[in-house]
């Protein structure tokens, strides 16, 4: 079931919501605590003028999402992590993040990304036992050098919303990068393969991918220890 | 290969485990020729950091000769002779642009942990734990060398492994210790431990201005090498050192303090005995005795310079002294990368001969007995170098070192 965006009808409280999204989202505000507990994906859209069809809009809350909050069904995973790279201009970062297909280079869980048109791309992340989830995303918001957003669409194993900001940070002190992103357990049996996707702990899990993009873009390659020897004895 | 192996606590075992290989392409593999022991090996064998794992090859102050280049490493050729810096630095961050190579901030691959206690992550070691990314050590025939780019320094013709090989860590440690003491015209500077890393302290802050050292140690020979390097000094045991300090200094107290001695202090009396239980049941994970001395003893507006390493909470600081009298504390695992062209013009210009330190040199094969005097203070032991080209002959050691002058 999709639901329109239904920007008419702000409650006050609603509207002050998305305006601090928006200052988060676009640079203003630094951090997401104390943000409300769900309207990223609906701070996305109003952002972007609302194109795309989504549940939970920018003001109204949907039946749907109101029965499923009142079961306590509804609880978003949502993470916010930020590096800094040193030596790389917004522009740079920005380029060859666009190029999705650049992602699973550093994201350990991703298998591959396939841009399917402008603003369409297809996403392969690996599961336990061989398995993967998978599902489309449309960009909701592409400024170059600044500012990609996006949310997945219908049909997606795993819903998820997020988006990747690369900004100056002062004069010598490089580019800060920060990711916000949040995704739905689908529920029944796909949970426990998400949980394996995004690890037991998402925040460390988007904090390593974050870290290896830093590793890679300053270093040239990712630091690890993998294949070194030892005297374990097994 | 053969290499030096954690097995637990004062149990290392020399094993053969598989040759390193490259993994990255800005590796590079090293033919060991000279190895050392550190202080801070002790705190691993000791068994005071639970993020060791069984089988860890361990070591961190190692050289020898290139036999395997990454195709990214192109500024050091296979045959050339380095020493490999203990710190493992990348060249390209924020830390390593500003030569703070031992905060590198992506040679640790797995900083996750070291975060949750520290907030941020410094360097990856080489040998050192998985708390600073789990790297094979070079006590061992062969090393695998990351970054190897900026991680190897190639020496010159003429110069002897005994001569280079402390320029990995305990020289620039010394050193840097010293320059973190802020030297000025006519100051004094106290430094407690005489091991290897006093010893280059003490040598460092002459090297740099100091009018006098004051070094202090309990170990009859240690406490005589400090004298020949240039040092007044103390045995803690036999004279109460705050006191004596002051009655050295004119009634003002050192200019700078230096703790060399790090969380294993050997603790006095009472205090000695809080420490050793506070740690025995972890509430406390390093003894921080020295420290303290230090801090009460420095002068007013003075310098603390903290060499000696800490790897958790300590309890009791005085932390009304330091604030109240303005105290300067500096710190850190030694940026090696920093210090290490300008220590080896020093070796070659004369100034220092660092293979002064050395008082045992023996086969790799012997390394589970060099722990044991090491330790100890065995067979008046200050330094050994592990040699993996020596056959597991009887032991070789030099020249006694004089225990009176
Ligand atoms: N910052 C760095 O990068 C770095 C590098 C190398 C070593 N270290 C650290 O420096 C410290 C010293 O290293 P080392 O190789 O010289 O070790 P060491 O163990 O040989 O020397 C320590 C000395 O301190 C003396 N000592 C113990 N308790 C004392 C006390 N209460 N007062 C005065 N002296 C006391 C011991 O007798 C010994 O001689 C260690 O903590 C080591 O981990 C730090
Ligand atoms: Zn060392
Ligand atoms: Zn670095």
């Amino acid at each position: 079931m999709e639901i329109k965006s239904t920007s008419s009808n702000k409650s006050p409280e609603n509207v002050g919501d998305t305006e601090r999204w928006g200052s988060l989202i676009t640079g203003g505000a630094l951090v997401l605590t104390g943000l409300s507990q769900r309207s990223l994906r609906g701070a996305l859209m109003a952002i972007a003028g609302g194109t795309l069809a989504y549940h939970g809009a920018a003001g109204q809350k949907s039946l749907a999402d109101t029965v499923t909050e009142a079961a306590g069904l509804d609880k978003p995973i949502r993470v916010e992590k930020t590096v800094t790279i040193q030596n790389k201009s917004p522009e740079e970062l920005y380029t060859f993040w666009h190029d999705f297909g650049n992602l699973p280079t550093f994201m350990k869980h991703l298998k591959s990304v396939t841009v399917i048109s402008e603003t369409r791309s297809h996403w392969i992340a690996n599961a336990p036992l061989g398995a993967s989830v998978e599902w489309d995303a449309e960009i909701i918001t592409d400024r170059p050098n600044q500012l990609i957003t996006w949310a997945s669409v219908e049909g997606a194993d795993v819903s998820n919303s997020g988006f990747v900001r690369f900004q100056s940070a002062p004069p010598g002190r490089g580019t800060e990068v920060k990711v916000v992103m949040e995704y739905s357990p689908p529920g029944g049996g796909l949970t426990a393969a998400i949980a394996k996707v995004f690890g037991e702990n998402p925040e460390q899990q988007i904090g390593e991918d974050l870290r290896r993009f830093k590793m890679l873009m300053e270093a040239g390659e990712f630091a690890t220890i993998e294949g070194q020897s030892s005297g374990r004895r097994s | 290969m053969r290499a030096v192996c954690w097995q637990g606590t004062n149990k290392v075992e020399v094993e053969t485990v598989p040759d390193p290989k490259i993994i990255n392409p800005r590796d590079a593999i090293v033919k060991i020729t000279s190895t050392a022991i550190c202080g801070s090996d002790l705190h691993l064998y000791n068994g005071l950091n639970p993020t060791m794992q069984k089988g860890d090859i361990i070591g961190h102050e190692f050289m020898g000769e290139v036999v395997e280049l990454g195709r990214k490493v192109t500024n050091v050729k296979i045959g050339d002779r380095v020493v490999v810096p203990f710190t493992i630095a990348c060249g390209s961050c924020f830390f390593c642009n500003r030569q703070l190579t031992s905060q590198c901030d992506n040679s640790n691959p797995s900083p996750w942990g070291v975060e949750q206690l520290m907030g941020y992550s410094p360097s990856g070691l080489f040998g050192y734990s998985h708390l600073t990314g789990g790297y094979a050590g070079g006590q061992a025939e062969y090393a695998r060398v990351p970054f190897a780019d900026v991680g190897l320094f190639k020496i010159p013709d003429g110069l002897t492994d005994e001569q280079v090989i402390f320029l990995t860590d305990i020289f620039p440690t010394g050193y840097m210790a010293a320059e973190n003491c802020n030297i000025q015209p006519g100051d004094t500077v106290a430094i407690w431990g005489c091991g290897p890393v006093g010893q280059f302290a003490i040598r460092s802050a002459l090297m740099l201005g100091a009018e006098r050292v004051i070094a202090i140690d309990r170990v009859p020979e240690r406490l005589q090498m400090a004298k020949l390097s240039g040092a007044e000094v103390l045995n803690y045991e036999e004279i109460e050192v705050g006191d004596a300090l002051k009655e050295m200094t004119g009634g003002r107290g050192p200019d700078a303090v230096m703790d060399a001695v790090g969380m294993e202090a050997h603790g006095m009396g009472l205090e000695g005995f809080y420490d050793k239980a506070m740690q025995a049941v972890k509430l406390e994970t390093d003894r921080p005795n020295v420290l303290r001395q230090a801090i009460v003893a420095c002068r007013k507006g003075g310098t603390v310079s903290v060499p000696g390493v800490y790897t958790g909470l300590v309890d009791k600081i005085p932390m009304g002294a330091f604030m109240n009298k303005g105290l300067t504390m500096k710190t850190g695992q030694t940026n090696v990368h920093k210090y290490l062209p300008k220590l080896l013009d020093r070796i070659q210009n004369g100034d220092i001969d660092p293979s002064f330190v050395i008082t045992h040199t023996m086969p790799l094969e012997q390394a589970p007995h060099g722990y044991e005097i090491f330790k100890h203070k065995k067979d008046s032991c200050i330094k050994i170098v592990l040699k993996p080209g020596l056959l597991d002959s009887p032991l070789t050691t030099l020249e006694p070192f004089p225990t009176s002058l």
